[in-house]
This record gives C-alpha cells, structure tokens and sequence, in this order.
C-alpha cells in the first residue's frame, strides 16, 4: 500500500507544488511587508495629545505602542524646539489622551514637521490675522502665495542662474585658449547678467521671509515659522476621511515628483527615478545589441569546437562573478583608464578638474552592460537555437545567402526569446547597486543627466539611483527613525518601476508573438 | 532477401530505357558517390530526370533517396562532413564545378521539405520571400506573383482575405501548399519534394497531390515518397533505391505491374522493406 502510494507520485506532486507555494509565500510576505509600510506613511495621521498626571504634555503621531511595557512612541516633531523627533511616553491609567482639533501640522522644508497650534500671522511687527479658525485661511493663502514665490525662484536658479553659470565657465576656458577683448566683453556682458539675475532672485528671497507665523508647541514653547519655509500645513485632526485621502495622494505625487530634502530623509526621489531609468535605458542599449551580435558569431557563424565550448563556459562563469568585481573593473577601466584618456584628448583646459575621469551615468551602465551582457548571451544563443534547421533550409534552398537566411528569417524568429532575454537584462540592471557605487552613483546629484542645456544628454554627470537612495536613506542618514518610512516607499517604488518595465517588454513580446504565429500565445 | 545490386544495377543505366529517349533531360547524376565522413551514403549513381515530368524516388529508410535528392540543389553543402564525386548537371551544366552559382541553382531547383517550414511572417511575405531576397520590391510585380503561386499551390481562395495573417495560423496541409506556393514564386525549373505529404492527414495528401497534377504541365518534379501508392498514382517515372544504390528506373506503370527485378517486385508489392 506504501510503496503503491510512493510509485503513483503523489508525494512528488505534494513536493514540486509546496517548492512553488513557498517561494510565492516569500515574494507576497516581501511585497505585502513592504507595501505596508510604505503605504501608510504618507496618511495624514491623526495629532493625539498625551496628559500624564504630573501634567506634561506631549502632542504628536502616534508612532508605535508597547502595551506590555506600558508606553507609547509618539512622533512629536519640532525637531527644532525638542532636539528629537520622537519621544516615548509611559502610559499610567491617569493619562490623558485627548484628540483636539485646531493642532497643525507643518511640513518644513528644514527641521522636519513641526506640530503645535498657530497663535497669529504676521507680516514684520504687524498682526494679520489671529490664530485658531479665524487665522487659518490666512495661513493657508500665505503658504499659497510663498510656494507661487519659491517656484519663481526655482525656475530662474534651474533656467537661468545655471546655465549663466555654465556659460561663464566656458568663456574662461575660452579666455585661457584663445584671449581677446572680445572674449572679455562677452564674459563681463555675462557677470552683469548674473549679478542682475542674483539681485531678482534674492529681493524674490526676502519676499519669502515677510510672512511668519506666531506657533506655540502643546506644552508652551513658543516660536516662529517663515511661510517661506513651509510645504504644507494642515489640520489633520479636523478632517474627514475624503480630505485625508486627497492629502495622501498628493504627497505620493510630490513623493514620485519632488526633490529629496533634508539629506534625503524628506521630500521627493524623482531624480533617483530618472537617474534608474536612464541607467536602465543606457545599459540595453549597450548590452543588447553587443549581446545579440556575439550570440550570433557563436551560434551561427564560429566552427564549433573545444575553443568555442571554452568560450560558452567563460560567459557563463562571467554571469556568477560578484557585481562589485564589475565595478572595480569598471573604476579602473572605464572611468580611470577610458575616462582618464578622454580627458586627456579632449578637455585638456579643464585638468585637473575631471570631466569623463570620475564616475558617472556613462561608465556606470557601461559597467553594469559589462554585467548583464553574459545574461543576454546566453538567452539569444538558446533564442537563435530554437529556430529550426528546416526553416533555415526552407530559405536557403530559395536562394537566400546566409546572410539574407539569418536577417529575414533566423532573427525574426528568435525575436520573442531575445526579448525575454532583454527581459532578464533590464531585471538584472535595475536592481544591482554595488558596482553604481563607485561608478558614478551619489547622495545627491545636483541636475539630472538630461536637461534643456546643450548638448541636452550630460553623460559625464553623476546621478542618483533608488537602489542607493534606499541604502544611503535606510542606513546612512542622521535620523535613521524618521527616515525609514522613507526606506519602505522608496523600495516600494524601485519594485514598481522594475515590474513597470518588465511589464512593458512583457507586452512587447506576447504582441510580437502574436504577429509571428497569429495567436497571443 | 537482400540481392546483389552491383551485378543488376545495369538496369539503371540511361541506356536501356527505350521509353525516355523523347524526353528532355533536365538533371543528370553521373558516377555519382557520396560520404559522411567515412561512410558512403550513395554508391555510383547514374540518373538522368526528365522535363515536365514526374519522377518518384522509392526505397526504404536510409537508402539515400532524400540524400540524392538534396544533391540536385546543393543543400548537402551545409553538413560538413559531407564529400561527394562524380557530377550533377542541371541543364548541362556540372553543378559542383569551382564557382558554379549557388544561389541561381537553388532559384532554378526549389525544393519542399518532409516538415512544413513557414517562415514566421505573413503569409504575403513568406510566397513573396524569394523575390525580396532577390531585391525585389515592386508591390504590383509581387500582388501578381502572390495570386499567381497561391492560385498554383491551390491555397488562393483559402487564404486570400488574410494574406497578412502569420503563416504559423495555417493549418498542416495550407502550410505545406503554401510552402510548394514559396517554391514556385520564383518560377524554378525543377522542384524537389522531400516527402512533402508524409507529415500531412489523407485529405491533406489528396489536395497536394492534385496540385501536383497541375504542376507537371509547367515543371519538373522530382518526389521522395514512403507511399507506393503515392508514387504510383502522381508519378511518371519511379526509381528504387536500396542501400544507397539505384537498383532500378523506369516508368511508372512497368514498375508497379512489371518489374524487372525481384527485389523491386518485393519491394512494390509489399514483402520487404
């Protein structure tokens, strides 16, 4: 009866379908755990007051409890007043919890949240309105109005201060090489330029500092807060569900969209995001085309033979080398040895100043192509082989060359296994970091790799990347508690963004194979 | 039961077969051998295929007929353990010479393969594949050899309101018409057939075989076929091959009803092979 049980293969059913099971009960844990934290950080959550009996009072968000210790974390803010963002609070019987309904919550551009009530609003000495709900609408149109104030300032320092600067660099580089008095009037001519521009934008600067408001902390402590320097204030304690949900979706927005603040502990990651992306871009296009040719030569061209075996098992090796392996590699070819030599050749003037000699978007997808070129070897050499002899003989025996054989026919019909080898090289790219780190990754990039200012791709440029973000967030920030929601939603969207462009070679290839057999197979 | 073939192998020769002598020869083999490696695969084969006709090899498995078959285009060419004496002539002319034109030989001498082979594009694309490759892109030029071949192929009015469709949607026997359909785009004289119906069902069989009828009138067909009611029933001239030898050629109907030799008598009538 045993054995019968064993021969029907049951137990090997049980056993392939639990491997399955597990490894989905992995990747959901992963992504449920992940998701949860990152989710619910950005809810606008609710200012609770706690009142122990001898009477301090602490106001925040609640952060985490630990019933059986009888305390509570709260997240109190006012990093500024306190010197901490988070404060525990041993819980008696006779505290007090108390939800009330005008506390404020800030989001600074400095010093993160600030939680507290609004006394007044003034401008210099003059009050302009009170605080609580009469003051309210006048805080909310100042922030208005100081935000309106801080674009304007953003878009001359992005549009115009930059690319001055920039401009001016060049003519002293053209001063050095070629002087002349026309060289100097056009570089005197820019510094007026500058300076006119920097005046506007510090008058614009003092605008913001006009309007502060008069804030007390729930236990007294008073200060002020430049509406300058304000993103958003809100009352959460007085909202409904539905106004919350608009908060939340608009700080998810400014999250994909904003710059990093505060070392990166706040705001936004959108430069990481496009530095991921373009990286990612960058390295397909470095890895698939080279991949698919060598593929080619070893599939189709090359007498097989010892040698060519040999060559098979060293790309396949290559594939399992450690990825910092690749960035040494990468350093010390790329960007010292090839960058160096650029350097050298072509920008002279700048020395000692790098230009292509340091890290940057360039040497770190070429390294990371380096990388995943072995990935795209090996699925176009199997894509290549499952094309049939009779298929190729077909376009031979019409009179096809070899050549004509393998372009119109042989390529064309390897083309959906080449995109799942495109595939796994985007999964492979998007996620490694170690070899970014010394190639070209940083904290933070002052501008994107792509901008409006000629020659538009600065492939010199270093750049941020989400897989570092969450490293340098998660484990080397000052304040590693404030940040870590910070840590699940930048991980969170790394993951998206990795699913997003898997999804989109996915449909590539079902359409490509749908044209090729007829049936979205 | 195996007979001695290289005493009776004189029935083969191009000499003794009164009937042929009003046909055009179109392919020859002369002294033709053939080896993989060390192993000899044809043994001193003289063939002569006539025009306009429909020429049948027989034999059981192994016996080279297919091997013979893709001499006649060069296709042998692509195994590199292959060596081969002797002469081929398409035409006249020896096809292995130093030089000779491969590519303008195989758009004389197409060929339909045992597996349906459908390139996978368009079922436009795949009858137009020898014009394109040959740099033609005239669209009217290449609309009229679509119609023309698919009419030919007997494929037309399945397929001509998805001509853009994938020819991989098509069924075993539409892809195997639509291969002969390839063939014939490029107007070859001679077609060589590699059991093009032994993957296919009976009613599949039976359309191609009556394409094949229409064929004849404009080429010459030379076909390896298992089925000896096949070769009986399209076929002209029949030739039985055995070990890699020509044991005996002639007409159809003498073949099946008369055969000069016992062996081919086992063979046709079903006791061996």
């Amino acid at each position: 009866m045993r054995s019968g049980f064993l021969k029907s293969g049951e137990p090997l059913i049980w056993l392939t379908g639990g491997a399955l099971a597990a490894c989905l009960i992995m990747i959901a844990g992963l992504v449920v755990v992940v998701a949860y934290n990152a989710l619910g950080a950005f809810w606008p959550r609710d200012l609770v007051t706690y009142t122990t009996t001898a009477g301090t009072k602490s106001m925040g968000q609640m952060w985490s409890a630990e019933p059986d210790r009888g305390r509570v974390q709260l997240k109190v803010g006012n990093r500024d007043v306190y010197g901490a963002d988070f404060k525990w609070i041993d819980t008696t019987p006779t505290t007090q919890v108390t939800v009330t309904p005008d506390a404020v919550a800030f989001e600074r551009r400095e010093w993160g949240d600030y939680y507290g009530f609004v006394e007044g609003v003034y401008e210099g000495e003059r009050r302009l309105a009170p605080g609580g709900n009469v003051g309210w609408a006048e805080v909310r149109a100042s922030i208005a109005e100081a935000h309106e104030v801080f674009g304007k300032i953003r878009g001359l320092e992005t549009g115009g201060l930059e690319s001055l600067d920039r401009e001016i660099q060049d003519l002293k580089l053209t001063q050095k090489t070629a002087p002349g008095p026309e060289v100097d009037q056009q570089l005197a001519d820019a510094w007026r330029r500058y300076e006119a521009l920097t005046v506007t934008v510090d008058e614009l600067r003092e605008r913001l500092e006009r309007v502060v408001f008069a804030v007390v902390t729930v236990d007294g402590k008073r200060s002020r807060i430049k509406a300058g320097d304000v993103v958003s204030a809100h009352r959460p304690n007085g909202l409904g569900t539905v106004e919350k949900m608009a908060i939340y979706l608009g700080r998810v927005w400014a999250f994909v969209v904003d710059e990093p603040r505060e070392s990166n502990t706040e705001g936004g990651v959108f430069p990481a995001i496009f530095g991921t992306v373009m990286m990612v871009f960058l390295m397909s296009l470095a890895a698939v085309p080279f991949g698919i040719l060598a593929a080619l030569y070893l599939r189709e061209y090359v007498k097989q033979g010892p040698l060519v075996r040999a060559i098979r098992i060293a790309v396949n090796n290559l594939a399992g080398v450690p990825s910092i392996v690749f960035g040494m590699f990468g350093l010390g070819f790329f960007v010292y040895g090839v960058g160096g030599t650029i350097d050298q050749l072509f920008y002279p003037d700048r020395l000692p100043a790098p230009t292509y000699g340091t890290g940057g978007i360039l040497w770190a997808s070429l390294t990371l192509a380096l990388l995943t070129v072995p990935v795209m070897i090996v699925s176009a050499e199997e894509a290549l082989a499952s094309v049939t002899r009779e298929v190729r003989e077909g376009s031979l025996a019409l009179g096809a060359t070899k050549f004509q054989t393998i372009l119109r026919v042989v390529l064309p019909g390897a083309l959906p296994g080449i995109l799942t080898g495109i595939i796994l090289v985007i999964s492979r790219g998007a996620g490694e970091v170690a070899p970014l780190m010394i190639t070209g990754v940083v904290k933070l990039a002052p501008s994107l790799p792509l901008d409006t200012s000629f020659p538009f791709f600065h492939l010199e440029r270093k750049f941020m990347h989400l897989g570092f973000h969450i490293y340098d967030v998660g484990f080397q920030s000052p304040n590693v508690e404030a940040a870590r929601p910070m840590v699940f939603t930048t991980t969170l969207l790394l993951m998206a963004i990795v699913l997003l462009l898997n999804i989109a070679a996915i449909v590539f290839r079902s359409r490509v194979r749908k044209r090729l057999t007829g049936s979205a197979v | 039961m195996v007979a001695e073939p290289l005493e009776t192998s004189s029935l083969g020769q191009r000499g003794e077969r009164a009937e042929f002598e009003e046909d055009r020869i179109i392919v020859e083999a002369n002294d033709l051998n053939l080896f993989y490696g060390e192993t000899q695969a044809l043994f001193d084969i003289n063939i002569d295929i006539s025009e306009h006709k429909v020429t049948a090899f027989i034999g059981p498995s192994g016996c080279g007929k297919s091997t013979l078959l893709r001499c006649m285009n060069r296709l042998n060419d692509l195994i590199e353990s292959v060596r081969i004496d002797g002469q081929v002539r398409v035409e006249g002319d020896d096809i292995y010479a130093p030089g000779y034109d491969i590519i303008s030989l195989r758009r004389q001498v197409g060929m339909v393969f045992q597996k349906s082979n459908p390139f996978p594009k368009s079922i436009y694309e795949n009858v137009v594949y020898g014009h394109r490759i040959a740099g033609e892109n005239d669209r009217n030029v290449l609309d009229e050899v679509v119609e023309r071949s698919l009419r030919s192929a007997a494929l037309w009015d399945e397929v001509k309101d998805r001509l853009d469709a994938s020819a991989l949607g098509l069924s075993g026997g539409q892809q195997q018409r639509l291969c002969i359909a390839r063939a014939i785009a490029v107007e070859p004289s001679v077609i060589l057939m590699d059991e093009p119906c032994s993957a296919l069902d009976p009613i599949a069989t039976g359309r191609v075989e009556e394409t094949l009828e229409e064929l004849k009138n404009d080429f010459t067909i030379v076909i390896v076929t298992h089925n000896l009611q096949q070769a009986s029933r399209i076929s002209d001239y029949t030739a039985f091959f055995y070990l890699g030898k020509l044991i005996e050629y002639n007409a159809t109907e003498a073949m099946f009803t008369t055969p000069q030799l016992q062996q081919t008598e086992d063979y046709v009538t079903g006791r061996f092979g």
